[in-house]
């Protein structure tokens, strides 16, 4: 029997699993229910600010499959944020709070402008020295707040904000005194040579190559984090830091390894975004896919293998919401109170803890009645 | 018989889905002491609780005077006349007793805001004079016994009107001659009309000062006997359900060679108290070693140093021939040390992780488990999982299901589980069976004879002083960061010797303690 018992479930006995485990379940739901409360109240929103809330409604639910260029805009918006969503599920694994993932994907942006701009390399091996050097600069850079936790206790979440805007200006400056183009009237950088560009997937379309190198590290990292003794040292040392100091991990390594993987996915991120979207950098403000990699991570609950599925969502409510203003009266920006929601109902652990608590309450005392009824049955007998 | 406070059908669930108390009616009559007890986690603190208006009950009622009462808060309940001591004490450390007494209720000087040291020490005085308790009014709370805090408590609680008294395992923390001294004061008390509800899990206790006593299990009220109409084989019977060996049976030990020594080890605490003191011991196979001593004697702190948690100001350990003073955690495990953590919440396991990686997570870096590209083998440390939860007996659905959702005996089988299974030679134990049902209390005991019995050599530490006495093949006895008294023969001396010795009254000659280092 015991043999039985402890066999790994095949992939129907792990859905089957999945759906009688609460503990997994309900977490789950609570991510769909903010998903879907988060569109009800933008189709709320749309029918109380527009002059002609139906169509607004079809172009913000249907439009990026309503139009093939849209879906091709989807799958593009969702390559970045794919890769920091997956940094930051390292990072959220770790039970780190740090957003230095910011900074990573931006100075990885700009380490793969300066690679981009002034060497000449052949195709394909241009992209891939940038997209390297820019995770190894990421890497070093997502340390950076983890060492001031380990060494000085600093709270990572504040340091990496205000690493963020030192990265940003140190990156605006690189660009600005040695990468510009001084012939646009904009900020931009001098053109990338032909050679750094990714390959488009589709033609005549922007979708680039680095959707799959995407798609190649969310396996990746769902091996890494799942399958390798790194991946195990992250899990447990977040799951408590106490224990795993007790059970012989080094935490202090595990910290500082998480954050250099998590930083060179970032900057790595950066490095495909300029390679396969941009002809040169001409971000005249840090876009923070770092921001979105929290919503995304989050939606995911952690979970690389669920990365792209939440970044797709993101995605598709961006590209519809973009396709909807274009068209009608309700101005894009409103996405941002549909992310704001999404993130409120997601981080109220409240929530789930009082459906399990009534569900515990339940079960004890389920269990209770059910034991006394069999003593008196038993009594009787 | 009227009851001054009484229960009818109380239960209690609490959050993590754990029945405390189920249907519980009991009552207790003014002017009487009246004996609680029950294995640890049986209920007596919950049910207490909730008459103190800490914990609000799930369903059921509370009448105090035959009236139907419930409080919000433990504010209410002192308001009505109901008194708690708590296990942990609730006072400021830096305060003098006096102070602590009167907080909240201060007197004043004349009609200003100023707070009257002289007459808050004179109330104390009185208070500790009307009931014959010994107390220092003017001295800090940090610089007193532990016992004479638990006093403090209790004039703190009479100060503030309680005519009934709940406290919780108050001699706990006691030795048996202050508790002794505790029983003539709680005597005391009884003269003077007071009612008193005692918890404790000790029956000779129980038949030294009660009036009556109930026991209660598994959350439930089995029974209430009045002491004199009653012998303590039925309450203990009553206690776990069934005959209990009081004893562990268990062989003579052959203790074998020495495979850890420690060394002049040293350790001072955050508040700058010295908490482990020059302390030396040796550890020899096939022997457990037990350490007796009041919580707060070092004890913690001397298994901290061992196991690489904390480092020490001075000395060695010497683990297996290997020195690994102030080594990490990781590198001790690796010369051969185990240890069950005194607290299994916070550092024995990791609560929101499976059962598997909690079992693992000591050596999945071994070729078992981890191959050379660091990819961890799933399918044997699956196996090697499932083969420990069915071995230790750990009840749950499937060794992924989280830490957290089981019960506290089967968290414990879990960090037993994982220790037990490092093969290791030399195991650091702390608190085996704090908070843990009986059934696994003796599943507990049995593995740990049977470790020793396959030759490992044990140190065990447990503030349960009978856990200690009936599992060790000998004992040392710390005071103050101190070895003071070391026993070979664990069977050749009594709770009452060592008592003496935890209390520091006792101390044997340096010779006899250096005896421990086997030398």
């Amino acid at each position: 029997m015991n043999s039985k018992k402890t066999k790994r479930p095949g992939f129907f006995g792990s859905i089957r699993l999945f759906f009688t485990d609460r503990d997994k379940l309900e977490p789950a739901l609570i991510t769909i229910l903010a998903g879907a409360f988060s569109i009800l109240m933008g189709v709320g929103l749309i029918f109380i600010v527009s002059k002609d809330p139906v169509t607004s409604t079809k172009n913000f639910l249907l439009g990026p499959v309503l139009r093939t260029y849209n879906f091709y805009y989807l799958m593009i918006a969702m390559v970045p944020i794919t890769f920091t969503g997956l940094a930051m599920c390292i990072i959220y694994k770790l039970r780190y709070m740090s957003l230095i993932v910011d900074s990573s994907f931006y100075i990885g942006a700009v380490v793969a402008t300066a690679i981009g701009v002034k060497l000449s390399l052949p195709p394909g091996i241009h992209p891939a020295v940038a997209m390297i050097a820019a995770g190894l600069v990421g890497g070093l850079i997502g340390l950076l707040p983890a060492i001031l936790k380990i060494k000085w206790r600093a709270n990572e979440l504040v340091s990496s904000l205000m690493f963020n805007y030192i990265f940003y200006f140190i990156g605006s400056f690189i660009i600005l005194y040695y990468l510009r183009d001084r012939d646009q009237t904009i900020l931009a950088s001098l053109p990338f040579q032909k050679s750094f560009n990714l390959p488009k997937l589709v033609e005549n379309t922007q979708l680039h190559a680095g959707f799959i190198i995407a798609a190649v590290f969310v396996v990746i990292v769902s091996i890494f984090l799942f399958r390798t003794r790194w991946g195990f040292e992250i899990r447990i040392a977040g799951a408590n830091p106490k224990f795993a100091a007790y059970a012989g991990i080094p935490v202090a390594t595990v910290a500082l390894y998480a954050h250099f993987v998590a930083g060179f996915i970032g900057g790595l991120g950066g490095a495909v975004e300029m390679s396969g979207l941009y002809r040169a950098f001409i971000w005249q403000m840090n876009p923070s896919y770092a921001m979105d990699g929290v919503i995304v991570a989050m939606l995911a609950r952690k979970n690389p293998k669920f990365v792209p599925l939440s970044a797709f969502f993101l995605a598709y409510l961006r590209v519809g919401a973009d396709f909807m203003s274009r068209r009608g009266d309700v101005a894009f920006e409103f996405i941002t109170l549909l992310q704001g929601m999404i993130i409120l109902i997601l981080a109220s652990d409240k929530i789930l803890n009082y459906f399990k608590a009534r569900r515990l309450r339940r079960n004890a005392l389920l269990a209770e009645s059910s034991a006394n009824a069999a003593a008196a049955q038993g009594g009787q007998a | 018989m009227d009851f001054i406070l009484k229960t009818e059908g109380l239960s209690k669930v609490y959050p993590n889905g754990t029945l405390a108390n189920k249907q519980v009616s009991f009552g207790v009559a003014p002017g009487e002491i009246l004996g609680l007890v029950g294995e640890n986690g049986a209920g007596k603190s919950t049910l207490m609780k909730m008459l103190y208006g800490e914990e609000s009950p799930s369903s059921g009622k509370i009448f105090l005077e035959g009236k139907p009462v419930s409080f919000a808060s433990s504010q209410e309940a002192i308001k009505a006349g109901i008194g708690m001591v708590h296990q942990h004490f609730m006072l400021v450390p830096s305060l003098s007793l006096a102070e602590n007494l009167v907080l909240g209720q201060e007197p004043h000087k004349g009609r200003s805001n100023i707070f009257d040291l002289d007459k808050a020490v004179a109330i104390t005085e009185e208070l500790a004079e009307k009931y014959n308790f010994k107390i220092f009014a003017r001295a800090r709370v940090v610089d007193v016994s532990v016992s004479m805090r638990q006093k403090l408590e209790i004039l703190k609680a009479l100060y503030r009107g309680a005519k009934i008294l709940i406290l919780d395992e108050p001699t706990a923390v006691l030795t048996p001659q202050e508790t002794d001294e505790l029983f003539v004061e709680l005597e005391q008390l009884r003269k003077h009309g007071h009612t008193i509800i005692f918890i404790s899990h000790k029956l000779n206790e129980i038949f030294k000062l009660c009036d009556r006593v109930s026991v209660m299990r598994d959350g439930r009220m089995i029974g209430t006997h009045k002491v004199s109409e009653v012998d303590s084989q039925t309450i203990s019977n009553e206690m776990v359900g069934r005959e209990v060996l009081l004893t562990v049976e268990k062989k003579k030990a052959k203790p074998g060679e020495k495979v850890l020594t420690a060394k002049d080890l040293s350790y001072i605490d955050d508040f700058g108290i010295t908490a482990v003191d020059h302390l030396s011991f040796a550890l020899r196979k096939g022997e457990i070693l037990g350490v007796v001593g009041v919580d707060g004697n070092g004890q913690s702190e001397l298994v901290r140093i061992l196991t690489g948690s904390t480092k020490t100001l001075s000395g060695s350990v010497i683990v297996l021939g290997q020195d690994v003073t102030n080594k990490r955690p990781g590198e001790i495990r690796k010369a051969g040390l185990a240890h069950i953590a005194e607290d299994r919440m916070t550092v024995g396991t990791a609560q929101p992780a499976s059962i598997e990686d909690n079992l693992l997570a000591d050596r999945y870096l071994s070729p078992e488990f981890t191959g050379g590209a660091g990819f961890l083998k799933t399918e044997a440390i699956s196996k090697a999982a499932a083969e420990i939860v069915s071995s230790f007996d750990i009840r749950c659905n499937s060794p992924g299901q989280l830490v957290a959702s089981l019960s506290g005996g089967n968290m414990q089988k879990v960090v037993i589980g994982r220790e037990f299974t490092a093969k290791a030679e030399i195991l650091v134990i702390a608190q085996p069976t704090r908070g843990v049902d009986v059934g696994a209390i003796e599943f507990i005991h049995k593995r740990i004879i049977t470790m020793r019995d396959a030759g490992k050599a044990i140190l065990l530490v447990s503030s349960d002083l009978q856990e200690v006495m009936s599992l060790s093949d000998s004992l040392v006895v710390m005071n103050s960061g101190k070895i003071v008294a070391y026993f070979e023969d664990a069977s050749a001396t009594t709770d009452k010797e060592l008592g003496l010795y935890m209390l520091g009254l006792k101390r044997q000659s340096p010779e006899e303690i250096g005896r421990v280092l086997h030398e």
